[in-house]
């Protein structure tokens, strides 16, 4: 069991968390305001992903908590958790 | 033994062999494949030992020609994925591409033992489907409409057959999953997934290939575009064609060739009781609580659910999902209340983001990509490597996998079965 500082609610067990993926992935274009993306610039953001085995910046949100989306940095071998921000705060995406 | 002195009239299996190796006390069995030092230079290099891995190997050799082959592999063979999963083998898909595709690999499925010279103990015993309700019931129905539209075999059972067919099943009135009937494909059903292993193992030694254990691959050789060779723990090994089978792997291996995958690293866990007599000679699963129970030929009741829900490389799991697996067993089939957990393990999987695999080219030459297998690879290996080993030595995709191209993503041909979007925890 996982246990998740939310930095709102403290530490909670992973199952009143729900998992958003990779937080490097940032939507190409448009809603910005900047120039629309292109075909190949939409297909690698709905698809493409980081998958590294070791440090992972990842969307978590608190579905039975506070309800807020967080960021965490969390190794994908040993599954220790180095830091919770919220996503507001924290997030790249 | 050692080398290529092997005996092969020792080796072959057969009644006699045994009974020979019988009378001698089984001293005199050889190794069932050499462990070679690995050449300088190979044709075909093929990365990661596991039945995809070894089954190209086996079709390279055997339907190509091609004979200098190696297989590399980090750890042991039978280690990964191929040696953790439930064993569910079955061709009920109802996009064509997976459909034809599964077909041929349960086609060579009914024939492999017989091929290899090795028992992969290929059992036929159906797969049932449960629907719990109404509408479960008719989308069934139209995938199996689907599958006799495409020549494959299916049925559908109500819950009267169903109940004579898995007794016990909870068919009581307060049942908490209450069955409304089932879906079958005859001719689908398990298989010993280590047999799988040391049978494409053994076959493919037997025609030349050098299968190295302990050998993990660090890194390409690239130049002007194009894959030269691979850079291992045991050295540089040159190589005309490099194929990628790493299951799990793929995403850390590909970006070693500087690729960017559409596939997450996820864990799914298994699990066995301790073993009982016969009761379920057939596999039992619900998609509505994503379930699947079978009972092995030790008696174990096998068992395996959804992934864990995050990122993980871990091969290690953690405790909800075995909660979700073991409450949903016990719901639908009461007897296995009170029976004891014996043994629970995890395997990394390769979630592409539509749910079915990449057997393809890739933007480097002479380098191809097997991967993205989901739940699902084990049921695909002797197909798998069949197309893999065409695409290969063809340096074109055969038109059983053609759907299965990496570049299908920017596209906008992705291979959906459920016809929902860019997730990754498809089948
Ligand atoms: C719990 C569980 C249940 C499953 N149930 C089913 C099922 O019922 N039916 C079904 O069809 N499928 C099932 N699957 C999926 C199936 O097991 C896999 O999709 C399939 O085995 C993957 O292909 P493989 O056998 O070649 O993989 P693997 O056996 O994992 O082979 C890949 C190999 O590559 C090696 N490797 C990785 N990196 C490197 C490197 N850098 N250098 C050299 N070697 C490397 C690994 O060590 C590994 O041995 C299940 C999987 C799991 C984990
Ligand atoms: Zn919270």
């Amino acid at each position: 069991m996982l246990l998740i500082s939310c930095p709102f609610c403290g530490e909670r067990p992973e199952d009143e968390f729900g998992f958003g993926g990779d937080a490097s992935v940032r939507h190409q274009g448009g809603g910005d305001g900047t120039e629309p993306a292109s075909v190949e610039q939409y297909a690698d953001y709905l698809y493409l992903r980081d998958n590294p085995k070791g440090r992972h910046a990842e969307y978590w949100v608190h579905r039975y908590g506070c309800r807020r989306w967080l960021v965490a940095e969390r190794d994908t071998v040993t599954h220790e958790i180095f830091s919770v921000k919220s996503a507001s705060e924290g997030g790249t995406g | 033994m050692t080398g290529s002195n092997l005996d092969w009239t020792i080796v072959r299996y057969s009644v006699f062999s045994l009974a020979r190796q019988a009378l001698a006390g089984h001293a005199g069995w050889p190794e069932a494949w050499r462990k070679p030092e690995p050449k300088r230079r190979y044709d075909v290099v093929i990365i990661g030992g596991g039945g995809h891995g070894l089954a190209t190997a086996y079709y390279l050799a055997k339907l190509h020609g091609i004979t200098n082959v190696a297989v590399l592999e980090r750890g042991w063979i039978g280690g990964g994925n191929t040696g953790r999963n439930t064993t569910i083998v079955r061709s009920n898909y109802f996009l064509k591409d997976n459909a034809f595709f599964y077909e041929h690999a349960l086609k060579l499925w009914e024939g492999l033992s017989l091929d290899l010279n090795f028992n992969v103990m290929f059992s036929q015993r159906g797969n049932i489907i449960l629907t719990h309700d109404f509408g479960g019931a008719e989308g069934a129905t139209m995938r199996y409409n689907a599958l006799r539209l495409n020549g494959i075999d299916g049925e559908f059972l109500t819950r009267e057959e169903v109940r004579r067919r898995v007794p016990d099943l909870d068919f009581s009135p307060t049942a908490r999953f209450p069955v409304f009937g089932a879906m079958n494909q005859p001719r689908s059903g398990v298989a010993r997934h280590d047999a799988v292993a040391w049978g494409f193992a053994r076959a493919a030694d037997r025609r030349g290939v050098d299968i190295i254990e302990n050998c993990e691959v660090t890194g390409f050789d690239i130049a002007n575009g194009q894959v030269t060779g691979v850079r291992t723990s045991r050295g540089e090994i040159g190589a005309g064609k490099v194929g990628i089978a790493v299951a799990g792997h793929s995403g850390t291996v590909a970006a070693m060739a500087g690729l960017r995958l559409p596939i997450e690293t996820h864990l799914l866990q298994a699990m066995v009781s301790e073993p009982v007599k016969p009761f379920l000679d057939t596999v039992v699963i619900s998609p509505g609580l994503h379930l699947y129970v079978s009972q092995t030929d030790k008696g174990e009741v096998l068992m395996g659910g959804a992934l864990d829900g995050y990122n993980s490389y871990s091969q290690r799991g953690t405790w909800p999902a075995i909660e979700d697996v073991v409450s949903a067993s016990v719901a639908l089939l009461p007897r296995l209340r009170g029976l004891k957990l014996m043994r629970t393990w995890g395997g990394v999987m390769d979630m592409t983001m539509d749910g079915a695999p990449i057997i393809s080219k890739t933007p480097i030459q002479h380098l191809y990509l097997n991967g993205g297998w989901c739940y699902g690879g084990f049921k695909a290996t002797p197909g798998s490597g069949w197309v893999f080993a065409s695409t290969i030595a063809n340096d074109a995709p055969h038109p059983l996998n053609e759907g299965f191209s990496l570049d299908r993503f920017r596209s906008g041909r992705t291979l959906t079965e459920r016809g929902v979007g860019n997730l990754p925890h498809h089948h």
